[in-house]
Parts: C-alpha cells; sequence; structure tokens
C-alpha cells in the first residue's frame, strides 16, 4: 500500500479508538471523511497520478475509506452501548402505576362458561320474561293449577295469571311455539323462588336446555349432559342418573355428579354420599309438545335444567349462597 | 316419608344391607335422604348392676342404689318398688334423651345426688311396662349400651317421594318397590272380618251430594268399644315411624294411613247428630272448629263431612273437635274416602293445612285401595277395641277413575330410551311392579296398570317404568346427530358479552343484586309522579319490605351495593349491573321488561401510590369510561348534552348530562344528588350512568369496514380562544367539524384556563386542529390561510378574543 495511504488509515484508527464521546467520533468522521477531508484529498489526488497507478492507488484509498467509516460506525455503537450501561439503576421492585381491571361477576363467568360449552355443541342462545304468565310458567309445562307439582317450587305471585318464573323453562314452550324441530337451545337466566335461608336466595340463576329432533333418545340426553360435565369439570367425573319427577318430562332424571370435594369418598360438602344433585332433566313431555301442536309421533326431546349458583359453588369452593348478591367487592375480587 | 326396616320386613323380607337399600331404592327413583338407627338413643343408656340399695333419708318412696356399670359405681336415686340388690337394669346416663321426651340430667334429688335415671321398658320406648325396672338377663355385661346389649337395632329410612307416585306415601308402597327390585313377591295382610250383628243401613246414611269433590265414601261402624292406650307393638310401629300414640282407636286409623296410604277417619257415632253423614261443600259463612282447636272460616269450594245437620270434618283434610273420639266413646263410625285431588289441595291451600291425609289425598290414593283399608280398620278394631262390628258396609261411588290400559310399542320405546330391549323383558319388567301385561303380539303390549298408580296415563309412563326397573344406568350413552347452526348468536346475548368486557378492561366489577326492591325506591330516588318508573309492579307475597315491588330501575342496587360496602370499608369503588327493570302493566299484566346497564364510580380516581396523589373521581373519570365503551363498541357520533333542570331528580341539576349517539338519546350520566346519597346513608358522593340496552345495541355498527390508511403527512395548528365562561366548549369543537373542510382531519381540546391574566367571566380554551390532504403533502402557506379562516369564524361567532 501506498505509503501515505497507510499513514492516514493507521492515524485515523489510532484517534477513532481513542475517542471517548459520540461526538468526538463525528469530529472525527468529518476531519476525515467529510467534503474536505483527509481521506476525500486523498481520493482527489489519486486523478493527480499517472495512468498506470492511477487505478491501483484509487482502489487503496478507496479501502481506507471504507475501514474508516466501519470504525467510526463500531466506536459510536460502542459508545451508545457503554452509555446505556450508566443508566441510573431504578427500583424496579417498586409497584407500578396501576390499570387495574374489574372483575366479571362469578355467576357470569359460570353461566357464560355453560353456554360456551352448548353453544359449541349447536345449542343456540335465547332468553325469555323474568316475569312469566301462569300459561308459560306452569299450564305449558303440564303443571295445572292445583296440581300438587306446583308445591315443588315456592312461586312469588303478581296476580293469579302473573308469576315471577320459578325456573327458566317456560323458554321451552315459547320458543317451540315459534319455530318447528329440530330446535336446539339453551336459555340462561333468572328465576325467583319464595324462599331464603342459608341455602336459598329469593332469586338465582339457570340454565334450562332443550332439543326437540326426529330420533332424540334418553341415551343422547345422557351423552350431552355426560360431555357437558366433562368439559365443566373434568372428564374423570363421573355421572349418575336415576329416576325423579318433573311434570315436564318423561321419563325424567336427576343427575348426580361425583362429589368434586372428595372423589366420591364422602364429605361434608356432599352429606357423605360421594354424589352431587347437579342437574335435572329427562324426556321432552308429550303433553308440552302437544301444547305447542308438534307432531309426538315424528319428534321427540330432551330437556335439562340447571342452578347455576351451584355449579359456580362447586367450581370455586364458594360456601354461602348469599354471598352472590352481597356484591361485596372483596368477594368479587376472587374471580 | 319415614320407613322403619322392621316395619318394611312385615311386607317383604329385605335381603340386602341397609346402605345397599338405600342405593337401590335412590336408583328406582325413591330418593333416600338420610339413614338412622331408631335405637340410637339407647347408646347412652347402659345396662347397670345393682349393687347395694339403702333407704332415702328423706323420701320414704325413694332408695339410694349403687349402680355398677363397668369399673365405675355411681349413685343413683330410684323410686320403682322393684329393684333389688344384684339386679340388672338399664340406668340412662345424663344427657340421655328418651322416647317420651325426657332428657336425663345429673341432679340431686331430695337431697341425694343421682348420677342417672333407672328405667322401666315403658320409659324406654322397650315395652308397656311402666310398674318397674326392666329386668335384664343376668348374663349382661354391665356398662354396655343398651342396644348392644339386647341386639336392638332398626334403621329408618327417610326417602323423598316425588308427587307423581302418591302410591309409595306407604309401607306396603315401598315394599313393593322393594319387592320389585327383588324379584320377590309383596305379603300383605289377609282381611279375616270378625262375626258382624246388626245391620248397618238400619242405623246410618251416607249421602254424597258433591260427587265431582267426592266420588267415594265408605264407611263401617262398630259399637261397644272401650277406648285405651294401643298395645305395644302398634304404638312400637307408629313410634318407629315419628308418630305419637294416642288411643287404640285413633292408632290404628293413623297405623292403617301408614301402612296403605288410605286415610281414614273415625268419628264418636254418638255424636253424629240423625246418625248420619252428609258429603257435601261449605255453606257460605259456615265456620268450623278442626281437631287442632282452630276455628275456621269457610268458603264455599271447601268438601265438608256433616251429619244430619252441621259439619263434623272438613273432608280429606282433618276432622272436627265435635265428633273426635274421646276416653268414652263406644260407637265408631270409620270412614274410608276417595276424594278428589285438586279439591284436597284447593281446601287445604285455602285452610293453610297441611296434613298427613291431605297430602295423600291431594296426590290420589288408590280409588280402590277403599275398602281394604276400611275392613283392615275395623278388624284390628275389633281385636284391639274390644268392639263388635255391624254387619255391612256402606260404599256409596260415583264415576271412579278407571285404572288406565295402554298400548306400549316395543320400538317406540326402545326409540324413546335409546335402549334395545326386547317386548318379553319390557312385559317382565312392568309385571314386577304390578302392571297387567298381555304380549307382545306385533311388537306391542297391552298394558293395565294397577289401580294405586294414578300416575300413569300414557305409554311414556310405561317407558318410565321399564327405564326405572331396568336401570337408567344400564340405558347406552349416545350422542344427537346435530348439523351446525347457521342462525348468528342473538345480538344483545353477543354485544352484552362485548360490554362487559370493555367495562371489566377499564376496571369496574360487575355486581348482580335482586330485581326486587323496597317500594319507596321511587320515594328515595326522588321520581316526580308520573315518571314511568313509578309504575311499579308488586309481588303479592314478598318476603321481605325491601323486596317487595321489582325495579324500576338499576340505581337503587348499585346505591344498595355501594352502601355495603361502604360499611365494609372498601369506599374505592367502580361498580356496573347488567340486568332487566320492569314497568307495570298493571298486576293482570306482565310488565314491560326492558334491559338496562348502569355504571357507578365513587371514590378516588386512582389507588394510593407512591406515584401519584390520590384524588377523588368526578364526572370526567366516569364520562370517559363511559367514551371509551362506546368508542370500543364503534358507537359514533356520541355527543353529551346538558339535561335540563328538571329531567332528572336523583343526579344534581347541574352535572347531568343526556348521552346521545347519532343525535338520537341512549342514557345520561351525572352527580348523584346529595338527597339522594342521603336517604341511602351514603356518606360519599358517586356518579353514576345508565343506558338503555337496546338503544344503545341499534348503534353497534353490524360489520366494520376497513379505510386506507394516510399516505401524505398531517400537520398541525393551534388556536387558543378566551370566550365566554358559560360557553359550552362542545359548541366550539362542534362549530369546527361542522365548518365541513375537507382538509380538517380532526379536532382537540387540550388546554383549559380560567382566572387572570384571563379576565373575569371569561376563559381559554386552546384548540389543536389537525390538517391533512389525502392527495399531497400540505404548503404552510395553504395550512395557515385555512386555520386563519377557522380562527376568524369562531372568533366572530363565539364573540371570541385571541390572547394577547
Amino acid at each position: 500500500m501506498d505509503q501515505n495511504s497507510e499513514q492516514v488509515r493507521a492515524a485515523a484508527m489510532t484517534e477513532i479508538e481513542a475517542a471517548e464521546t459520540p461526538e468526538a467520533v463525528q469530529a472525527l468522521s468529518i476531519r476525515y471523511l467529510g467534503r474536505k477531508g483527509v481521506v476525500t484529498q486523498l481520493l482527489r489526488a489519486v486523478a493527480q497520478l499517472p495512468a498506470e497507478t492511477r487505478p491501483e492507488a484509487g482502489r487503496q484509498a478507496n479501502t481506507v475509506k471504507q475501514q474508516i467509516e466501519a470504525a467510526c460506525r463500531q466506536a459510536l455503537s460502542r459508545l451508545e452501548n457503554a452509555a446505556a450501561e450508566q443508566v441510573a439503576r431504578i427500583d424496579v421492585s417498586l409497584p407500578g402505576r396501576p390499570l387495574a381491571p374489574g372483575t366479571l361477576h362469578p355467576i357470569t363467568q359460570i353461566t357464560q362458561r355453560i353456554c360456551d360449552i352448548f353453544t359449541r355443541m349447536g345449542f343456540e342462545v335465547v332468553e325469555g320474561p323474568e316475569v312469566e304468565s301462569d300459561y308459560y310458567n306452569f299450564e305449558a309445562l303440564n303443571i295445572p293449577k292445583n296440581h300438587p307439582a306446583r308445591d315443588m317450587q315456592d312461586t312469588f305471585y303478581v296476580s293469579d295469571d302473573v308469576v315471577l318464573r320459578t325456573h327458566t323453562s317456560p323458554t321451552q314452550p315459547r320458543v317451540m311455539e315459534q319455530r318447528q324441530p329440530p330446535v336446539r337451545i339453551i336459555a340462561p337466566g333468572k328465576v325467583y323462588r319464595c324462599d331464603s335461608d342459608l341455602t336459598h336466595t329469593p332469586m338465582f340463576h339457570q340454565v334450562e336446555g332443550l332439543l326437540v329432533d326426529e330420533k332424540v333418545s334418553f341415551g343422547d340426553l345422557k351423552g350431552t349432559l355426560t360431555a357437558f360435565i366433562h368439559q365443566m369439570f373434568d372428564a374423570q367425573t363421573k355421572l349418575r342418573f336415576r329416576p325423579s319427577f318433573f311434570p315436564f318430562t318423561e321419563p325424567s332424571a336427576e343427575v348426580d355428579m361425583q362429589c368434586v370435594m372428595c372423589r366420591g369418598n364422602g364429605c361434608r360438602v356432599c352429606s357423605q354420599t360421594g354424589w352431587l344433585e347437579i342437574l335435572g332433566a329427562g324426556m321432552v313431555h308429550p303433553a308440552v309438545l302437544e301444547n305447542v301442536h308438534y307432531d309426538t309421533a315424528r319428534y321427540t326431546g330432551f330437556a335439562f335444567g340447571m342452578g347455576v349458583e351451584r355449579i359456580a359453588m362447586l367450581k370455586y369452593g364458594i360456601d354461602d349462597i348469599r354471598k352472590y348478591f352481597e356484591n361485596d367487592i372483596r368477594f368479587l375480587g376472587q374471580f | 316419608m319415614k320407613v322403619s326396616l322392621s316395619w318394611l320386613n312385615d311386607y317383604v323380607t329385605v335381603a340386602m344391607g341397609v346402605d345397599a337399600l338405600a342405593h337401590q331404592l335412590t336408583m328406582a327413583g325413591l330418593e333416600v335422604e338420610g339413614v338412622e338407627d331408631r335405637y340410637d338413643y339407647l347408646d347412652t343408656v347402659v345396662v347397670g348392676r345393682i349393687s347395694a340399695i339403702t333407704p332415702h333419708p328423706n323420701a320414704d318412696k325413694l332408695r339410694l342404689c349403687q349402680v355398677q356399670i363397668g369399673g365405675d359405681t355411681l349413685p343413683v336415686v330410684c323410686g320403682a318398688p322393684n329393684a333389688a340388690e344384684g339386679m340388672l337394669a338399664p340406668l340412662a346416663l345424663p344427657g340421655s334423651h328418651l322416647p317420651d321426651g325426657t332428657i336425663v340430667a345429673e341432679g340431686a334429688i331430695r337431697g341425694r345426688r343421682s348420677a342417672g335415671m333407672l328405667c322401666s321398658a315403658g320409659e324406654l320406648g322397650l315395652g308397656d311396662d311402666r310398674s318397674g325396672l326392666m329386668a335384664l338377663a343376668a348374663d349382661l355385661k354391665p356398662g354396655t349400651p343398651l342396644n348392644k346389649a339386647l341386639g336392638l337395632s332398626d334403621a329408618v329410612l327417610e326417602i323423598s317421594i316425588t308427587p307423581n307416585r302418591p302410591d309409595c306415601l306407604s309401607i306396603i308402597g315401598i315394599a313393593r318397590e322393594v319387592a320389585g327390585f327383588q324379584a320377590d313377591t309383596l305379603r300383605r295382610a289377609a282381611i279375616a272380618l270378625p262375626a258382624a250383628r246388626g245391620r248397618i243401613d238400619k242405623l246410618t246414611s251416607v249421602i254424597i251430594e258433591a260427587p265431582d269433590h267426592c266420588p267415594r265414601y265408605a264407611a263401617r261402624l262398630l259399637d261397644e268399644i272401650t277406648v285405651g292406650p294401643s298395645p305395644f307393638w302398634l304404638q312400637d310401629r307408629l313410634q318407629s315411624v315419628g308418630l305419637r300414640p294416642i288411643n287404640n282407636i285413633v292408632d290404628i286409623t293413623n297405623f292403617i294411613l301408614m301402612e296403605t296410604g288410605q286415610p281414614l277417619h273415625a268419628f264418636d257415632f254418638d255424636h253424629l247428630e240423625e246418625q248420619r253423614i252428609v258429603v257435601r261443600t261449605a255453606h257460605p259463612g259456615e265456620r268450623f272448629t278442626t281437631l287442632d282447636g282452630k276455628e275456621r272460616q269457610l268458603t264455599p269450594e271447601m268438601l265438608m263431612i256433616c251429619d244430619g245437620r252441621k259439619p263434623v270434618a272438613v273432608g280429606g283434610v282433618m276432622g272436627g273437635l265435635n265428633s273426635e273420639i274421646e276416653a268414652n266413646t263406644t260407637r265408631v263410625l270409620i270412614e274410608s274416602a276417595y276424594f278428589n285431588p285438586a279439591s284436597i289441595r284447593k281446601t287445604a291451600k285455602l285452610l293453610g293445612l297441611k296434613t298427613e291425609a291431605s297430602h295423600r289425598f291431594e296426590r290420589g290414593v288408590d280409588p280402590h285401595g277403599t275398602c281394604y283399608a276400611l275392613d283392615r280398620a275395623a278388624q284390628l278394631m275389633t281385636e284391639l277395641g274390644s268392639g263388635r262390628l255391624i254387619d255391612g258396609c256402606i260404599d256409596v261411588t260415583h264415576d271412579l277413575p278407571a285404572p288406565a290400559t295402554l298400548t306400549l310399542s316395543v320400538a317406540a320405546t326402545n326409540r324413546v330410551l335409546g335402549t334395545d330391549l326386547d317386548g318379553e323383558t319390557m312385559g317382565r319388567l312392568l309385571q314386577s311392579i304390578e302392571f297387567q301385561v298381555t304380549g307382545p303380539q306385533n311388537e306391542t303390549l297391552t298394558v293395565s296398570a294397577p289401580t294405586f298408580r294414578v300416575d300413569v296415563s300414557r305409554p311414556e309412563d310405561l317407558m318410565e317404568e321399564v327405564a326405572r326397573r331396568a336401570g337408567y344406568d344400564q340405558i347406552p350413552v349416545t350422542f344427537p346427530a346435530i348439523p351446525p347452526d347457521t342462525r348468528p348468536i342473538p345480538p344483545l346475548v353477543a354485544q352484552r358479552r362485548r360490554i362487559r368486557q370493555l367495562l371489566v378492561g377499564m376496571g369496574f366489577a360487575e355486581i348482580i343484586t335482586y330485581s326486587f326492591i323496597g317500594a319507596d325506591a321511587d320515594r328515595r330516588l326522588r321520581l316526580p309522579e308520573g315518571d314511568p318508573r313509578c309504575r311499579q309492579l308488586a309481588i303479592l307475597n314478598p318476603l321481605t319490605e325491601d323486596q317487595a315491588v321489582m325495579r324500576t330501575s338499576l340505581v337503587p342496587g348499585l346505591l344498595e351495593t355501594m352502601r355495603h360496602n361502604l360499611a365494609r370499608q372498601s369506599r374505592h369503588l367502580k361498580l356496573f349491573e347488567i340486568g332487566k327493570i320492569f314497568i307495570s302493566r298493571g298486576n293482570d299484566a306482565q310488565p314491560l321488561e326492558s334491559d338496562m346497564l348502569a355504571g357507578l364510580w365513587t371514590g378516588n380516581r386512582t389507588r394510593m401510590g407512591w406515584h401519584t396523589k390520590p384524588e377523588p373521581c368526578d364526572f370526567f373519570d366516569l364520562k370517559g369510561a363511559v367514551e371509551g365503551l362506546l368508542a370500543g363498541l364503534h358507537v359514533t357520533p356520541v355527543r353529551f348534552t346538558q339535561l335540563a333542570d328538571d329531567q332528572c331528580a336523583y343526579t344534581c341539576a347541574g352535572a347531568t348530562a343526556k348521552i346521545l349517539v347519532d343525535g338520537q338519546p341512549i342514557g345520561l350520566i351525572g352527580q348523584l344528588h346529595p338527597q339522594v346519597a342521603d336517604t341511602c346513608n351514603l356518606r360519599q358522593t358517586a356518579f353514576i350512568f345508565e343506558m338503555d340496552l337496546p338503544a344503545l345495541l341499534q348503534h353497534i355498527p353490524a360489520d366494520l369496514k376497513s379505510l386506507p390508511l394516510p399516505r401524505f403527512p398531517a400537520t398541525t395548528r393551534d388556536a387558543t380562544l378566551i370566550v365566554d365562561k358559560a360557553l359550552e366548549s362542545g359548541r366550539i369543537l362542534d362549530a369546527v367539524q361542522t365548518m365541513n373542510e375537507a382538509l380538517v382531519e380532526g379536532v382537540q381540546l387540550f388546554d383549559l384556563f380560567e382566572g387572570r391574566p384571563i379576565p373575569e367571566g371569561r376563559k381559554s380554551l386552546s384548540l389543536r386542529i389537525v390538517y391533512r390532504s389525502p392527495d399531497a403533502t400540505l404548503e404552510d402557506g395553504a395550512v395557515n390561510q385555512l386555520h386563519k379562516t377557522i380562527t376568524d369564524h369562531l372568533v366572530s361567532r363565539f364573540k371570541a378574543d385571541l390572547p394577547v
């Protein structure tokens, strides 16, 4: 290499290496590479050289220019890193400025989970009025006036013919009146019963389910509810169907789930039985189908209903049903 | 219903342990809610050996016994004449509860300590004898609990009977089910009526004037009755299921009731005027005193059993004081009837009376079981009450319900159940619980239900019986064939979920409060007369005063929740609720139900921390949340306008705004009125908002459209205007927008200042206007000119000054 070029290169490298601030590097960059810079002058001088040495000298000068440019970039990045190291240490354990999210009521959370599981199976969410006519709450569901089955539910009355719905079941006839099978619905909502003690609140939540189609069997009901419980709790949870009575289903079943607390060994929660009542269900009573003018020879269906508070109690280990409606922020904040 | 194993064994030999029996009954639809041993009370009654007896210094008839129980010897004061040294007798230790209600306590009797009570068989409910101590066999070990020593054990099952199974409200009914799943036969006591004399129809008569209420009334007559205590076995049976013995005649009717499920009533025949029975409905205004001593006002829908002149019983519900069996009764008329279930239920409800009889009649007793129960009672009364039977039985019937005969398709049954059972199997299962079956023929069974199965009227009822007897657990688990649903999720359901997510994201906690509130809620909210929210729907039978009407606003629930939390030291609250309100259209109609959203913010804006000084939240905090919610829902354009002073009585007139979307009102936001806070016992202010969900939903776009991003840079210019203090800043922003300048992309208010050097009554507002062209980078000169045009317009329109 030409001696002059090499001297320039070596001097520049030493100075750049020694620079202590980005500004110093910047100044060196200008001194060597600027319009009047040393390297720029070197490059200009190449033009004066004889033709035979010109290409080689030009190539060398260019190499020097590139090396100095690279050295400047490196020095700048070295100095910036060093500067970052010097940012004052902060107390990272100080609490952050809060952006605290709120909370969804546990009943809403469980209702949404139930609805999500069933909508995934192809059920549609519908709703109905909370103040209901005697007809839809009772008569259409095969519960005539002066029938002892009315004792199963303590009713709030508004008048002889208007009640606070005692269950979400009135959505069954309401929907079936409006459309032909197949009907696959779930109906979440508030229900009311004239009962208040340690285990009852006068208002609570249910989710109703109804499937009416050709060839729907009790076996299908077992399958659907088993799938639901397995998704809601876990796939190891055992289910037990036993005969029961609801005026609007025949055959009717009470569905017990293996106790989630003791895994069926018996504990306080399940009264030592190992089982928890979780659902009422059955095949839709033909009288209910007749009331909505369905062809009972062609269509069968199943229906089920569950209490959201109870499922939430089991999921979250809530011990007192009244907590749901006291809305103590310290309780709500747990979910 | 309580069922004791010992009584059950009279009709079927239970061939399994109690736990297995309870399980089998539960799985047959007769849910066993609990099992207890009726001799558990003998756990604290032990075998005692009287080792020494000395006279009681202060009482002639009492003696002091030293009673040895295992290692210990206890002093016991005893008055029994047969107490003797060396005798083994039951000693009830302190804390024992005896069947007659006695609770044994340690104490002093006439000055001498007594550490227990030596008992007779009668006192322990183990026999009749109350004359002296119950002598125990000499080989029993002192100290052993008596139930273990004597091998006394009798499980009592508490069974929950569903309303469709009145046939199981009896020991025989339960035994029949047990016989069914044990493949055994039911043993019923055979009737052997004693020799009778006279003729009943010469002595009395029965007239049914209300056959709709009473399709069947049967009666038998006995004389020469001696009323007295029942023998031990009968008392023991009644006590085993929790009934209290009264006298032999009443006990027999109760025994038959529990055994067969057929309620009976025994009248003192000599108290029946004209010595006859008339079954009729009550006369208007008639009054009657029932056996419980209460005088009752009767109404014409109530069925009464009367003698020739007056009511003597409320049919199927309760007898009357005027004809009850007394110690000197000698002639007894036994009633066994079938009453219309709905009639009995109505009467029992109207009278507020619920008895063992009404419970069964309103569910339906066996219309053909009337005479079996009557004859069995008559037989027992002659045996136990030394009575003599008058020959003959009166049995008046009118149109009794006929037993159902049904055709059951094997294929339909399998289709509904999802099973693969053959006709023979189905027939066998039904026969095991006394259904009569012919066939299968052509894949159908002809089935007659037994008369006690009043619940069976359709083939589906038989399908349930087949499933029940086969076992629900034997039905295979299958899945319905469900094609995909093409119906969209209802907007209310979908959007409610988004609203909840947005509000939770902004730090609000969702609450759920009762839909019923106190009737004074409208007054507490200071609602003016005529406000639709004063149209409350009242509940006829509320549990409490503060749950008497359906809510017409979500605000009371929010305020009550705030009060509840303030009282528990939670002072900083951001709450919301989504739920229905109910506007009455009269009590005979369903109310208008509207879905509402409401929220509340009270306390500090931020939590206490090292970075910020906590400051109380204000109107604009909540407004920001509402704006955030609406922006998150892509609802636009949104405006807030001052509400006229008298439009919302529960917020402060000066700090309340109507929320408008596209010019249409969807709700309001404001500061809680101090008077409302005061009546709700709230010591701090709150900001609330309310929205009508359907009104809001209308403005949520179903689909969003993507817009191209700008290709050229924006440029901004600021303008500061000094305007009248009362001028709403929104009007200035609106004025910029309504100029519709194509190059104005947006306008923001970034500073508000009042006070010196701004003159009194004026305020300074600083706006930043963003200019952008979709086609080019804007030239400074063009922007300046446009900005000046806009500023000049604002100055002249709002009489504004520019800063010096």
